[in-house]
């Protein structure tokens, strides 16, 4: 006999996992139209934005139906942590809307001439989405763990590039306007590993029952 | 927080094929009146659970559906039930029929002291059939359609009796759908049962209205919001709401319902 509500709970982790590729898709578009000054697909991340969202109010419906089922222990921690997976995408999207913004300014104008290594930045961070989300599939608490520490490495490259931006705004004033297009666009990328440190924390609370977060700053 | 998408409360009908409609139907009980003018419709192969606290008329109704109040000589009927378009109250129609179409599963598991086979084949002789290969057949349907044939094939002759109280109740079941009703009516048919005999029962349900409109009283609020599609609240005898099951239970229209729903009366 089939079990309805495992059923309703693999729809909400289908959907989730849809949603996961969508927020993806949107980080690494937004970067690759900032890297490549790609105008037309800058204002397509920002168009394809709102169907990240409606994904989010959707995700939101059907845990909150299945809430009323009474789920208990694992199965009602698998509840709480998909709408709080959803909402941190959902962040990641805007994050990736932002960097697209940005991409479709700067591609407007001539290129900042210095090399910073926000390609390495993005790529760290959209690493950790998808290790995060991978952990999340595969229930991994131990591989969640190791996502965390990460997030300090993007921190100081953000850290790192805003100074070489700071430097180059000070030496070359006539760039200021594009410098601080590149800052915000670091910024965001390292929002969306801040996101993914915090989807790897609601895996532990999934698999381990045990609320780690803001336990581990120093 | 998002609003949620399910249907506005308008109508107290259903969204799919209205099978049942209960039209202004009063109930009383010599002098005290038990229900007060309840009209519904009721959908065709889905769950609509009744709920309300303890003499707020849910188990009443039900009744009503199959007529087994006609058994309580102070009972007295004011409106209708149409079941297809039928009067199920006219005075042509052949109650034993009407039982027939709409079976009733109860509280209490109570199996006939009889072998198992015997207790799903038994409505089946009542109503003449009598060919070995036939009953051998609908005996063995019935019971996997109850998710009950696995544990029991291998001891049919054995007294029901025997069964644990989940099994009892699933076999019940198997009873009363092997004379293939349209309409299964469940009077809190899980609330004696365990966690997990009450799963089961739940996920049978579930499985059944593929086949069956099931029309279910509980008592137990999550039940209802696992197994339900439709949920009509009733209060003193009134019927106090109707929808879908997801807006009862995350977003009713009235307080009362509110209220109820969130255990602060009843």
């Amino acid at each position: 006999m089939e079990n309805h509500f495992e059923m309703g709970l693999d729809a909400l982790r289908q959907k989730i996992l849809l949603m996961a590729s969508r927020a993806e898709t949107a980080v690494n578009q937004s970067v690759q139209a900032l890297v490549q000054r790609d105008y037309d697909l800058a204002v397509r991340v920002r168009e394809d934005d709102n169907i990240i969202d409606q994904f989010e109010v959707e995700i939101d419906e059907m845990a909150i139906v299945l809430l009323t089922k009474a789920p208990l222990a694992s199965n009602l921690r698998l509840i709480t942590v998909a709408m709080k997976v959803s909402q941190n995408l959902e962040r990641i999207g805007d994050e990736a809307t932002k960097i697209a913004k940005r991409a479709r300014d700067l591609a407007q104008e001539p290129p900042v001439k210095m090399n910073f290594d926000v390609t390495r930045m993005a790529a760290m961070s959209l690493a950790m989405v998808k290790d995060a989300l991978d952990s999340f599939v595969h229930r991994d608490s131990a591989a969640a763990r190791a996502i965390i520490p990460r997030d300090r490495e993007v921190d100081a490259l953000n850290k790192e590039i805003h100074q070489q931006l700071a430097q180059h705004m000070t030496e070359n004033p006539d760039t200021i306007g594009r410098c601080l297009h590149w800052i915000v666009a670091a910024k965001s990328l390292e929002r969306i590993a801040d996101h993914a440190k915090n989807i790897a924390e609601e895996v532990v609370f999934l698999c381990e029952a045990q609320d780690i977060r803001h336990t581990l700053k120093n | 927080m998002p609003k949620l998408n399910v249907p506005e409360s308008k109508t107290n009908s259903p969204g799919g094929a209205a099978l049942i409609h209960i039209e202004a139907l009063s109930l009383y009980y010599g002098a005290s009146k038990a229900l007060k003018n309840i009209s519904l419709t009721l959908g065709e192969k889905v769950v609509t659970a009744f709920i309300g606290p303890s003499g707020c008329g849910k188990s009443t109704l039900l009744r009503c559906l199959n007529r087994m109040n006609d058994l309580i000589d102070s009972v007295r009927i004011e409106g209708g039930v149409k079941i297809g378009g039928h009067n199920i109250y006219s005075s042509d129609v052949d109650v034993i029929e009407l039982r027939k179409r709409v079976g009733m599963v109860f509280q209490k598991s109570n199996p006939f002291p009889k072998s198992i086979y015997e207790n799903v084949a038994y409505g089946l002789r009542l109503h003449g059939s009598q060919s070995k290969s036939e009953l051998d057949g609908v005996v063995e349907q019935s019971l996997r359609s109850a998710a009950l044939w696995d544990e029991v094939k291998d001891r049919l002759h054995s007294s029901a009796l025997g069964l644990s109280g989940g099994q009892q109740q699933r076999l019940c079941i198997a009873r009363a759908i092997a004379i293939k009703p349209e309409i299964i009516l469940m009077d809190e048919p899980a609330s004696a049962l365990d966690p997990l005999a009450t799963a089961r029962i739940e996920e049978l349900i579930l499985e059944l209205k593929k086949d069956f409109t099931i029309v279910i009283v509980t008592h137990n609020m999550q039940q209802a919001a696992r197994i339900s599609d439709y949920t009509a609240f009733f209060y003193i005898g009134e019927l106090i709401e109707f929808d879908t099951t997801a807006k009862i239970f995350t977003n009713p229209a009235k307080k009362q319902t509110e209220d109820y729903v969130t255990g602060r009366f009843g």
